[in-house]
């Protein structure tokens, strides 16, 4: 189809301000929260309902034109980086909640409300969603549904995986499915929305969404504990899990993101090397007795300081000074690398070390913070832009950070996921077996590949089909993908 | 149903003459005795038994403890059982990371016995003693702890599954927060062996807890059991399960409240405040928590059709008025087990085959309409042949079938048994 056809087709079933085709506005969506990749789709769709996203991706199906949808555009993989000759959907005009059912403790709600929103839906009723990645303020449901997302209290409450209950999808070639049944648990069936869930935008679009919601604890408590280093901060959060304590949180900072954050939002935290902050949450008196002990571990593991958060305000400040720490890199380095990455917990050490060594090697600076609990490294590579080189190297070294991560039993990725910026590492973790098999979900899903193609895989497959009612996908036709 | 006459040849260069033997009485499913029970060793093993019964037309049926195999539809053939228990160590257990690493054929009690020495869990607990963890996951069983915990899909982190063609494929890793790749692990649970075949699960763990307590309020309506699940659910005492109880004078919804042994005394004392409303609460001893605890529900045996009606939490009166009054009616006996706060209710139908299938049949209607599910879990042969297991599919049938097709199109692995004829 001419593009002044696909304009006038979309602008049919959007009317004139749901379709951006000036240049100078697509520039607009040419990446996402990860810019180092940048695409200028050929043009911006904004739909306002499950009906005309469905119509939108007919359109694209019979035409043959791949599409990504996009929510807020927070990502930090490239997940809805836009493809070359195709539909961007952002779905950011669709933000109502649908129904708030607390009798069963759900609500539905479309893919662009945003995270946030949730919880101050039902706050004054003492519900909450308990989700709550650090880019809650402003990422959509729909994103994070890809994403799979986290947040600093999956440690005990899990991620967004286990408190969505049902999805409506639009699938690539426009049918609408039903998947997870959402109003009652354990729909028969094939256990399709945990499959969806996390699948980085290539399965469907999520066009309603049923979350979990779930009643606020009767308690909360938060401390903040200083280290002489890291080592000894690992120890404390060794002695918090061996002692059978699930909190709801455990963050790690060292020295360098302590005095980031020092130089922006000032939370006043200790001056060292290392500070661990700790939340525990549930009934009253097992929080206190838990809490106790969690003071008493801090102590035994040599914390020279311990704070504990004496009031809510005390208790934002604290997590204020944890969130802002991505931010708040740009206060010591002109440029940075966001890394994310898994280790099982008992080897956080030894990686640590291994992190220490390589930024020597690449003579670049790494500030660490982390979800200590679950073993999540969120290591910053610290580099300067305007040198030359330099920003090479930092990808190389974050780059190296994750195999050190892969060779201790660890993961490539712990929440931002592969998507465009670490599918080249995918076959350090999975082999050719494992991706095709993956695969074979894929062209159960969308056969001709056209919902946000090219991510998670670094060689994506067709699926043997008999071509559709277009001849050549155009990844084929670019020589990137190869029959399968 | 025929079944067809297996050259052993084949096999036995795979898996070696001791594994193999001839399948009795005993290994039929639903009716239908298989040739062959053949037990591979390795994952590799399973992979070469695959691709050996796929180039010759061979259905296979993968098998854990048996515990579970009348479960789903009658099978449209089935001429190897291909049975998981040589396969069954405990691979790695690390207590500090709360992972273990367990080969599917284990029993998940005996893995749960090795974790237990660490004050560590699998936060499962399904009825049967004898299931395997690849059983577990692949019919996603589960149990009263779910409230708390969620099922299989939440707390399996890896899987290794080989495919009907013979690939062996691995997903998900030893990491509890990984979103590298899809994950099979969820898309495993619940398929009945109809994707692949689960050679091994990565899990989560959870500490033991270390005091526990059930208190139990004696109900004498379908609203005051509904009253007392909600009255808990909504309150702040977090609980672990929330059962419900309803077997001839036996009625009532039992609390399971877990934690250290400086909180539980608070938890049982504000449950009593809670259930007070809904009817004579007390705290079971531990003779009764045998009878009443977490375990027992109705399992099939003597006739007996076993049930699973799962609805909205806010709908458990009216689900347990459905199939009683249905029962009722047709002079069908009921007895009800389950799981109040999540409204997944489990009946134990005995009477007249017809009359029990009619009692189904309503139930599903009105079940289904409103968001639920009715799926027959154990039923006799000839019962069967008359009710569907499953039930409607819903709008995503294509969406299955497509999937099937996608990772086993020769439909080798147990045809016919999932929903919808896959």
């Amino acid at each position: 189809m001419e593009r002044s056809n696909l304009i006038r087709t979309m602008e049919g079933i959007l009317g004139e301000p749901g379709v951006i085709h000036e240049r100078e506005q697509l520039r607009t969506y040419e990446c996402d929260g990860l810019m180092n990749y940048r695409v200028i789709p050929d043009l911006v769709v904004l739909p306002e309902t499950a009906e005309q996203v469905q119509s939108i991706v007919k359109v694209c199906y019979e035409e043959g034109i791949p599409f990504v949808a996009r929510g807020s555009g927070t990502g930090l993989s490239g997940g809805a980086l836009p493809v070359e000759s195709g539909l961007l959907i952002v779905m950011s005009r669709m933000r109502r909640i649908i129904e708030v059912d607390l009798e069963n403790l759900r609500m539905v709600v479309e893919p662009g409300v945003i995270n946030l929103w949730v919880t101050n839906e039902v706050a004054p009723e003492g519900y909450y969603y308990a989700p709550d990645p650090a880019s809650q303020s402003v990422s959509s449901i729909g994103g994070n549904l890809a994403e799979n997302s986290g947040g600093v209290h999956c440690l005990k409450y899990g991620f967004t995986t286990n408190h969505v209950m049902g999805a409506e999808i639009v699938l690539a070639d426009g049918t609408m499915v039903n998947v997870g049944g959402g109003k009652a648990p354990d729909a028969p069936g094939y256990e399709l929305l945990g499959a969806f869930v996390g699948s980085e935008g290539t399965l469907g679009i999520a066009t309603k969404i049923t979350l979990r919601l779930m009643r606020k604890p009767e308690s909360v408590r938060t401390l903040l504990a200083a280290f002489e280093d890291t080592e000894e901060a690992g120890g404390a959060v060794s002695g918090i899990i061996g002692a059978g304590i699930i909190p709801a949180a455990i963050e790690m900072m060292d020295r360098l993101t302590l005095e980031a954050v020092e130089k922006t939002v000032k939370p006043g935290f200790p001056d060292a090397n290392a500070v661990l902050i700790v939340e525990l949450d549930g009934p009253e008196d097992e929080v206190a007795s838990q809490f106790d002990k969690v003071e008493k571990i801090c102590e035994d593991s040599k914390a020279s300081e311990i704070r504990i958060a004496e009031s809510d305000d005390q208790r934002a400040l604290f997590w204020k000074g944890r969130k802002a720490a991505f931010g708040a890199m740009g206060s010591v380095a002109n440029d940075y690398y966001v890394q994310d990455a898994v280790v099982p917990r008992t080897e956080l050490g030894a990686v640590l070390k291994k992190i220490d060594n390589l930024s020597e090697e690449y003579g670049l600076r790494v500030a660490n913070v982390f979800h200590a609990g679950d073993g999540n490294l969120h290591p910053l590579v610290l580099y300067d832009n305007d040198v030359e080189g330099e920003a090479k190297r930092a990808e190389d070294l974050a780059g190296a950070i994750v195999f050190a991560c892969l060779d201790h039993g660890g993961s490539l990725t712990g929440e931002h996921g592969i998507g465009e910026d670490k599918k080249k590492y995918m076959p350090k973790m999975f082999t050719d077996e494992d991706m095709d098999t993956m695969q074979l979900l894929r062209c159960a899903f969308d056969p001709h590949h056209l919902c946000n193609p090219g991510k998670i895989f670094p060689t994506p497959r067709l699926c043997g089909e008999r071509p559709g009612p277009f001849k050549m996908h155009p990844l084929q036709k670019a020589g990137l993908v190869e029959q399968f | 149903m025929e079944t067809k006459k297996v050259d052993t040849h084949g096999l036995q260069n795979i898996v070696g003459d001791e594994n193999i033997r001839e399948a009795t009485e005993d290994d039929a499913i639903d009716g239908i005795r298989p040739s062959l029970v053949v037990e591979p060793g390795s994952a590799e093993e399973t992979s070469e038994v695959l691709k050996f019964a796929r180039s010759e037309g061979l259905a296979v049926s993968p098998r854990g403890g048996g515990t579970k195999m009348g479960w789903g539809n009658p099978p449209r053939a089935a001429d190897i059982v291909l049975s998981l228990s040589r396969m069954n160590e405990v691979i790695e257990h690390v207590p500090g990371d709360q992972v273990v690493r367990v080969r599917a054929g284990a029993k998940l009690s005996y893995v749960q016995q090795t974790l237990f020495r660490e004050n560590q869990m699998i936060a499962l607990d399904p009825p049967y003693p004898d299931a395997t963890v690849g059983g577990v996951i692949a019919s996603n069983d589960s149990g009263p702890r779910r409230y708390k915990y969620n099922t299989v899909r939440d707390l399996i982190i890896g899987t290794t599954v080989v495919l009907a063609d013979g690939t062996i494929a691995k997903s998900g890793g030893k990491v509890v927060k990984n979103v590298a790749g899809y994950d099979f692990g969820k898309l495993f649970a619940g398929s009945l062996g109809t994707l692949g075949v689960i050679v091994e699960a990565n899990f989560r763990l959870h500490p033991l807890p270390e005091s526990a307590r059930t208190v139990a309020v004696e109900v004498g309506s379908y609203e005051a059991a509904q009253g007392a699940a909600h009255a808990v659910v909504h309150s702040q005492v977090e609980p672990t399960a929330v059962e419900l109880h309803w077997d001839g004078d036996k009625k009532l919804v039992s609390v399971l409240l877990e934690s250290i042994p400086e909180g539980v005394e608070a938890k049982e004392e504000l449950a009593h405040v809670l259930l007070k409303p809904f009817g004579e609460v007390r705290t079971l001893n531990d003779d009764e928590y045998d009878d009443l605890g977490p375990v027992p529900r109705p399992s099939g045996g003597n006739g007996e059709v076993a049930v699973k009606l799962s609805a909205p939490p806010a709908e458990l009166a009216s689900t347990m008025e459905i199939v009683l009054g249905a029962a009722e009616r047709r002079g069908v006996k009921a007895r009800l087990r389950g799981h109040a706060a999540t409204a997944i209710v489990f009946a134990g139908l005995s009477g007249g085959e017809g009359s029990i299938a009619e009692v189904v049949e309503e139930a599903r209607e009105i079940m289904v309409r409103r968001g639920g599910s009715v799926v027959v879990r154990e039923a006799p042969e000839s019962f069967k042949t008359k009710v569907d297991a499953w039930g409607p599919a819903g709008d995503h049938l294509a969406l299955s079938r497509a999937l099937k097709d996608k990772f086993d199109a020769a439909g080798t692995l147990n045809p016919g048994r999932f929903i919808g004829g896959i």
